[in-house]
């Protein structure tokens, strides 16, 4: 079973996700994630997913549930460079990730992270305004 | 019957010109019949369309006019009904062009035959093939507009889903006509394919030119925003008229997302937003921010 690689850049990890994902496979990543995490002392986490064409409810749940996890563990997740496609399918499915914040692309998501972690508004969820 | 018909062949072969004359008369008497153009054209397409009838008439077997012995005859009503349709003629003035045949054949008729009942006859038959070809052209003209129609939609959607950079990391999306599916498609597909070529973080979606907003247009608008937020960009609403603000109150819509009243507003958010700033030159005074 091969595993997905987690990259640690300054107080942030960044997943990619290049796989097709499946139930082992995701179970695997949180467990590995959670313990990145707590290990490093991670503030944010970075789940780029722009080498994927398919997404569906599944990993929509999974990116919504690693979000969680992360946030009690007081770190911020940005979903990363969603494809268009993927987007409306996501839409059209209903999943509109409420409990995630996205970014388009890994710079920008880092520099949301950033932001984020300097004004120390990790409980504030909503975003805009 | 196959006497019938040779009676109508050897009409039309005798008294050809004849018959062209009343018939184009006819049609400019009629007053709904647009031949204000009585000129060489409609001259023309008559004489085109008795010689067709002479040699359809001759060769055919049935008296049906969709079969294949008169392919020729509806190419020919095909061509004449798309003329009328894009010089702006109505149904009326298109398909009086074959009805008006009907009043010098009759007289024609009348005077070669003697006997009533077979004259009856005579009109008849006659009758019921103009009827048939009349009928066809209707259809044909029905089709053309039809055709243009389309066409027109088809082009009213490409024109009507521009995605403008306000500035830089800024979109406008300025929404014109009414939102159906396949536009919300259209729109959302170009609004984030702009947003992954400029890396834009905030668009303006303007419903300035949207009639009305029910509730189908609002979960358009909704799925719209929130696939544009996936892709990392936060969405403003701006446009929104007195009237449409009530009607999203009374229907109880909930579309969580920041609205402005103008355009103008909007822009200067997403500037504030994206750390930059508006200031008057000539009035020292600061722009006045919510």
């Amino acid at each position: 079973m091969s595993e997905i690689p987690i990259l640690r850049i300054g107080d942030c990890l960044l997943v990619s996700i290049q796989v097709d994902m499946h139930d082992r496979l995701a179970m695997a990543l949180q467990d590995d994630l959670t313990q990145r995490i707590v290990q490093d002392r991670a503030r944010g986490v970075m789940i780029d997913i722009s080498a994927l064409e398919i997404v569906d409810s599944f990993i929509g749940r999974m990116l919504n549930n690693i979000a969680a996890m992360s946030r009690v563990l007081d770190a911020v997740t940005v979903v990363v460079g969603m494809r268009p496609a993927v987007a409306i399918t996501l839409v059209e499915l209903g999943l509109t990730l409420t409990g995630v914040r996205t970014a388009l692309n890994v710079d920008k998501g880092l520099a949301m992270i950033r932001n984020i972690i300097d004004r120390g508004e990790q409980y504030d969820e909503r975003r805009g305004g | 019957m196959a006497e019938n018909e040779s009676l109508l062949l050897t009409l039309i072969d005798r008294h050809q010109s004849a018959l062209l004359d009343g018939w184009l008369d006819c049609m400019t008497r009629s007053p709904r019949s647009g031949a204000l153009r009585r000129d060489g054209e409609t001259r023309e397409q008559a004489k085109r369309f008795l010689e067709q009838l002479r040699r359809s008439v001759q060769y055919q077997q049935s008296a049906d006019i969709y079969a294949q012995d008169w392919a020729p005859m509806r190419e020919l009503l095909e061509e004449v009904s798309r003329a009328r349709v894009t010089q702006g003629f109505t149904p009326t003035e298109t398909a009086t062009f074959v009805f008006s045949l009907k009043e010098p054949l009759f007289q024609l008729l009348r005077r070669e035959v003697d006997s009533a009942d077979r004259l009856a006859d005579e009109i008849w038959i006659a009758t019921r093939l103009l009827d048939a070809l009349g009928l066809y052209t209707i259809e044909c003209f029905a089709k053309t507009r039809e055709e243009l129609i389309g066409r027109q939609q088809q082009e009213l959607l490409e024109l009507s889903t521009p995605v403008v950079e306000l500035w830089e990391g800024i979109l406008a999306l300025p929404l014109i006509g009414t939102l159906d599916s396949a536009r919300t498609q259209i729109v959302m597909e170009s609004l984030l394919e702009s947003i992954v070529e400029s890396g834009a973080e905030i668009a303006i979606i303007d419903i300035t030119g949207v009639p009305t907003v029910d509730t189908l247009v609002a979960q358009h608008l909704i799925k719209t925003i929130s696939a544009a937020r996936l892709m990392g960009a936060d969405c403003i609403l701006s446009g929104i008229r007195p009237q449409i603000a009530q009607t999203i109150v009374h229907l109880g819509l909930e579309l969580n997302v920041v609205s402005k009243a103008t355009m103008a507003d909007a822009l200067a958010l997403a500037l504030r937003r994206s750390g930059r700033s508006i200031e008057n030159r000539a009035a020292p005074k600061p722009r006045q921010g919510e």
